[in-house]
């Protein structure tokens, strides 16, 4: 089921906490909702589960409108609110138990569907505590099983690895990816590493509005368009090395970085690249090329300069 | 439907596992075996077989009793965010306060069913008027119910307990005794106004055995604004 926003837009008082979203998620995609804190991605993650109403614009399950539709569509929804609140007092089973039954799961189906949820989240061990008497990894556990209990269409996840310890970060991650090649996913979170493990697109909004919206790769092609390379070679004298360096016409800027070492960053023209002439260069005057290493522009620095005004 | 049912059975489920449900059990069966039967203007006292006495405790002790039951219904979810997590289930806002209603009305009437054996007894040990006595219960029943769409009301307005517990009261109280005696106070509209308002007097009516229509129009509607209240300002989270 795909999903589409158009032109959504929430105001809080007279601050706007969505302004005039529009984006697409399809099936067997897994979308990355990145910003900064305040940047409206809960409000917008409200408004398509639709907890919150929606100010203006549309939101499109297929053809359908939650408010024309909403007890059909939230059928085909999972979500995990952020910081995942949970019935405290009930028994973890009796808890999934209940949100099957609220999704209306077929009452033979149910039990089934807790034990295989029971293990797909790794709950074996505790199935039979209350929620209140788990620890935090736990707790986000139950609350990525109840999520998924119903087996739904679409997954909208707030910060689904949160409280999770490494080894659970990386089986939930492989769990997201497998369960998006046939459904729908949008998740947020903070993790930059995490959105490129899992996501096949990103979005990165900034005061409501979408700054940056693609794959990782195009982010990155669009944040430098320059080639950085870290270069050291060996068996010649740093200045002199600098001095050929610059030479290369493909050469925007180098810089010494390391004289002890030789080490040099270098920097290509757009669209340009020198590692072959720096190479040809080393053969030409005998120099050991002993480390050619390129420098791809960080997430975290693509993430900054877009929301960092 | 089934989504009311199942979240009725969530809500039975915790008053048990909270032990809110026992230790209202125990009160409200204590406070009014006690004045029923030993204390006051008890059975033996009044030497008439009939539950009047009965009705009359619990006419009080349900009014403080449902505001208990009641006032975390919404806004412990509120508090916690778990309306969040069950208001995107497959469940609208009205399924959501039909639910907690009927679960808050279920306990109430299970604690009245306990109250049987007292019927019972009088029943054997004199010449008691069985009609009368059914009246009463449904009497106490419908009073329950205004409290506790009232309660889920008071509840729904805010994230903390206490404010809920109190509100509850306040309106109860005006319902209660409040606009009964203002209809003492007042001659003429005013006080015919007051005088239909005063949940007293349409108790009054059914406890003696007599079921008027305007009685039950009157518990119905208190009911009826409860929930409609209840369920609006549950979806008020869409507007602000």
């Amino acid at each position: 089921m795909n999903i589409t926003v158009q032109s959504l837009s929430k105001q809080y008082g007279t601050q706007k906490a969505v302004d005039n979203l529009s984006f697409e998620v399809k099936t067997g995609e897994i979308l990355g909702f990145l910003g900064p804190n305040g940047a409206g991605k809960s409000t917008t993650m409200k408004m398509i589960t639709g907890y919150l109403g929606i100010g203006t614009g549309t939101v499109l399950f297929g053809e359908k409108s939650m408010a024309e539709h909403g007890d059909l569509i939230k059928r085909h929804i999972g979500y995990l609110p952020e910081n995942n609140p949970l019935y405290l007092d009930m028994p973890i089973t009796d808890y999934l138990e209940f949100c099957a039954a609220l999704q209306g799961v077929n009452k033979e189906e149910i039990q089934k569907r807790i034990r295989k949820m029971v293990a797909v989240c790794g709950l074996n061990t505790e199935k039979h505590k209350k929620i209140g008497e788990l620890s935090k990894g736990f707790r986000q556990r139950v609350g990525l099983a109840q999520a998924m209990i119903h087996d739904p269409e679409i997954l909208i996840l707030d910060e689904p690895t949160t409280g999770l310890d490494p080894n659970q970060i990386v089986e939930i991650r492989k769990l997201i990816r497998e369960l998006g090649k046939e459904k729908t996913v949008i998740l947020s979170t903070h993790i930059l590493p995490e959105v490129e493990a899992t996501c096949d697109r990103i979005l990165i909004i900034n005061k409501g509005k979408i700054v940056a919206d693609g794959t990782a790769d195009t982010l990155r092609k669009q944040a430098t368009g320059q080639e950085l390379i870290k270069v050291r070679i060996e068996d010649g004298s740093a200045e002199e090395i600098l001095h050929e360096l610059r030479r290369i016409p493909s050469t925007d800027r180098v810089e010494l970085v390391d004289k002890n070492l030789n080490r040099f960053e270098v920097q290509s023209k757009t669209d340009t690249s020198s590692k072959r002439e720096i190479f040809n260069l080393c053969v030409e005057k005998g120099w050991v090329l002993s480390e050619l290493i390129p420098i791809e522009t960080r997430l975290e620095d693509i993430f900054r300069n877009l929301t960092m005004n | 439907m089934q989504a009311i049912w199942t979240i009725t059975k969530r809500e039975l489920q915790s008053f048990f596992d909270s032990l809110i449900a026992y230790i209202i059990l125990i009160l409200f069966l204590g406070f009014s075996g006690f004045f029923t039967w030993l204390f006051g203007s008890d059975i033996f006292l009044v030497g008439q077989a009939s539950l009047q006495s009965f009705f009359n405790v619990s006419y009080w002790t349900l009014f403080f009793f449902t505001p208990a039951l009641t006032m975390r219904l919404l806004a412990e979810e509120k508090k916690s965010g778990t309306i969040e997590l069950l208001l995107t289930k497959a469940v609208t806002d009205r399924e959501v306060v039909m639910g907690k209603f009927l679960s808050t009305l279920l306990l109430v009437i299970s604690a009245l069913a306990f109250t049987i054996p007292y019927a019972i007894t009088v029943y054997n040990i004199g010449n008691m008027d069985l009609g009368q006595v059914i009246c009463g219960y449904l009497g106490l029943i419908l009073m329950s119910a205004s409290y506790i769409s009232i309660g889920l009301y008071a509840s729904s307005t805010t994230s903390n307990q206490i404010v809920a517990f109190l509100m509850a009261m306040l309106i109860g109280l005006f319902f209660h005794i409040i606009f009964d005696v203002l209809a003492g106070n007042f001659s003429g509209v005013i006080g015919q106004v007051f005088h239909t308002l005063s949940l007293s007097n349409h108790f009054d009516g059914i406890s003696r055995g007599v079921i008027d229509t305007r009685d039950i129009i009157y518990f119905g509607s208190l009911i009826f604004v409860g929930l409609f209240l209840s369920e609006l300002s549950l979806t008020k989270r869409n507007i602000d």
